[in-house]
């Protein structure tokens, strides 16, 4: 446990890192689609709740686990779905280069 | 070494992949060029990792992961069609779906392991709790307002922050209690409970003006509370992509609460709308002009540089469309159009450009409020379409204004200013705006959507009577 928390910690803070970098290049052009992306991929919680599910340790955690991967699964679907859709609509008024 | 190391390397060498995906689906998101790219690096990298999760070697029961993932599926795509206009709800809602994945999951997690819960791992599980429970209902509760289920004005009692803040201190005093004796199950309840109660009182204030920041907010408690799940999992692809998610609400929070020159705290305890009631009431009364179509199509036509500043009204009127028929008329003729965008304009962050790219106006037409404001002395017209207070001049100089500070669109430089606006009632954080009396502001009232088709028609650009 020792060891692998402070790994964690430190795959958690290069990650934030890199998320700063990488996300405030992003122009608010697209804020809402990167809202909605990153949301789908925050839905790898998802991963969690099918172990739970598969592992049936108790009816109990079962369950819950059901009810969570529904909800991470509806996230997964219509976050890279609805990113898409809109990613879709935005076009250059300059035709695209090849 | 079990028999099941071979399996497990696969399952980590296939999270390492996907990990990679993530991180470039976020960096293909930088231009609109690249951006679609992006969504197919996700969905591959969600893919992957659910096939490699379906091969750890404790899955004994399929059936019910079937099921499960089926349903989810049929729940996601009609919140995937969604219009566009609906767009801000949608995502508050998915905020709270992802907040409740994770909250079940601390929830089972803590009732399997206890009283054997490490004091670490306690602590991150009782913050992926709090963080998810709160986010949950906070969540909710923000959609409820964006859909006008409830409604949107604040809802303010005495020493409602002192409740609130009281609430979220017994939770955090229950975490540190379950930090020290885990076995405590009964306690758990409370922990999840308090905070779900405390998400909905978080909101209740917060009027619609201020859900830019709120969602954004969220958005951010959404990716760490995933993090702090991915600690307690000790699974290192949950923790990256939630401090990845966490870390672009928090730029967004930040950005936004920037473009309101307000703090985090002044958001969440300020209750914005209520701040500015009484003085409304005391202004003399003051002359406006107002015009017709007819003579806004006339001004319109004979300008040269004409900039759009479209707000949260657009949307409400559902005027983009029109606005995109008011854009080609005025380019046949060989006017200049080009966008003027508030990042706190609308609803969510970025709200605006989704509504105009619907409508197809090409992007590049649609401009940062940086990038634009220095134009406005050169401006012939600036029109105005629903946008309230991320104009008001009042934000520069009335150093008594509640939105003193503010970073604005300097609309009142440009040579002609025209507002479309249903009448002279303040917006919705109820402060005058000076610019609707300036002289060379002309006021259009009426619906958006009906005003642009009738300049439209006015113009002779196919809008319909």
């Amino acid at each position: 446990m020792g060891s692998n928390l402070i790994d964690a910690l430190f795959i958690f803070m290069l990650a934030a890192f890199i998320g700063f970098e990488v996300i405030r290049r992003i122009s608010p052009l697209l804020h809402t689609p990167l809202m909605s992306l990153t949301n789908a991929l925050d839905a790898i919680a998802v991963l969690g709740a099918i172990v739970l599910v598969g592992e049936h340790k108790s009816t109990f955690s079962a369950v819950l686990g059901v009810v969570a991967v529904i909800a991470a699964t509806s996230n997964v679907v219509g976050g890279f779905l609805i990113t898409d859709r809109m990613l879709k609509m935005f076009k250059s008024s300059r035709p695209t280069k090849p | 070494m079990t028999d099941f190391a071979g399996n497990q390397y696969i399952i980590e060498i296939v999270y390492l992949i996907a990990s990679a995906l993530f991180i470039l689906s976020l960096k293909w998101m930088s231009s609109p060029s690249t951006a679609r790219h992006g969504v197919w690096a996700g969905e591959i990298g969600m893919v992957l990792a659910i096939a490699g999760t379906l091969l750890h070697h404790g899955i004994v029961d399929y059936k019910w992961i079937v099921i499960a993932l089926v349903l989810g599926t049929g729940i996601g795509i009609p919140l995937g069609f969604v219009q566009m206009t609906a767009v801000p709800q949608r995502t508050a809602l998915s905020h709270a779906f992802g907040a409740l994945c994770v909250t079940l999951v601390g929830t089972a997690e803590f009732y399997l392991r206890t009283p054997n819960v490490p004091r670490f791992m306690m602590a991150v599980l009782s913050m992926e709790v709090i963080l998810g429970s709160l986010t949950f209902t906070g969540s909710l509760m923000a959609a409820g307002k964006l859909q006008e289920l409830l409604p949107q004005r604040p809802l303010t009692y005495k020493g409602q922050n002192f409740v609130n803040l009281a609430l979220l201190a017994i939770a955090v005093a229950i975490a540190i209690r379950l930090v020290q004796h885990p076995g405590a199950r009964a306690l758990f309840p409370a922990m999840v409970g308090i905070p779900l109660v405390f998400g909905v009182l978080m909101v209740v204030p917060i009027g619609g003006a201020d859900m830019p920041t709120v969602i954004s907010l969220l958005n951010s408690y959404a990716g760490l509370s995933a993090a702090a799940m991915g600690f307690v999992l000790d699974s290192k692809l949950l923790i990256i992509a939630g401090a990845l998610d966490g870390s672009s609400g928090f730029i967004l929070s930040v950005i936004m609460s920037k473009a309101m020159n307000r703090s985090f705290t002044n958001v969440l305890f300020g209750a914005f709308g209520q701040v500015q009631a009484s003085p409304a009431a005391g202004t003399e009364a003051k002359t406006v002009r107002s015009a017709t179509a007819e003579e806004a199509a006339a001004i319109l036509a004979a300008a040269n540089q004409v900039i759009v500043v479209p707000g949260y009204g657009m949307a409400v009127a559902q005027a983009q469309h029109k606005v995109r028929e008011l854009y080609d008329a005025l380019t046949k003729r060989g006017v200049t159009v080009r966008f003027a965008i508030h990042p706190v304009a609308g609803r969510m962050p970025g709200h605006m450009n989704v509504l105009l790219a619907e409508a197809d106006i090409p992007y590049d037409k649609l401009f940062d409020m940086e990038d634009i404001n220095g134009d406005f002395p050169q401006t012939d017209v600036a029109l105005v379409i629903g946008a309230n207070d991320v104009t008001n001049p009042a934000a520069r100089t009335d150093t008594a204004s509640p939105i003193y500070g503010m970073p604005i669109l300097d609309v009142d430089k440009a040579r002609t200013v025209m507002v479309i606006k249903r009448s002279m009632s303040p917006g919705f954080a109820g402060i005058d705006n000076p610019l609707y009396y300036l002289d060379r502001t002309l006021m259009l009232f009426g619906d958006a959507k009906t005003f642009v088709n009738d300049i439209v028609r006015e113009l002779g650009g196919g809008g319909r009577s």
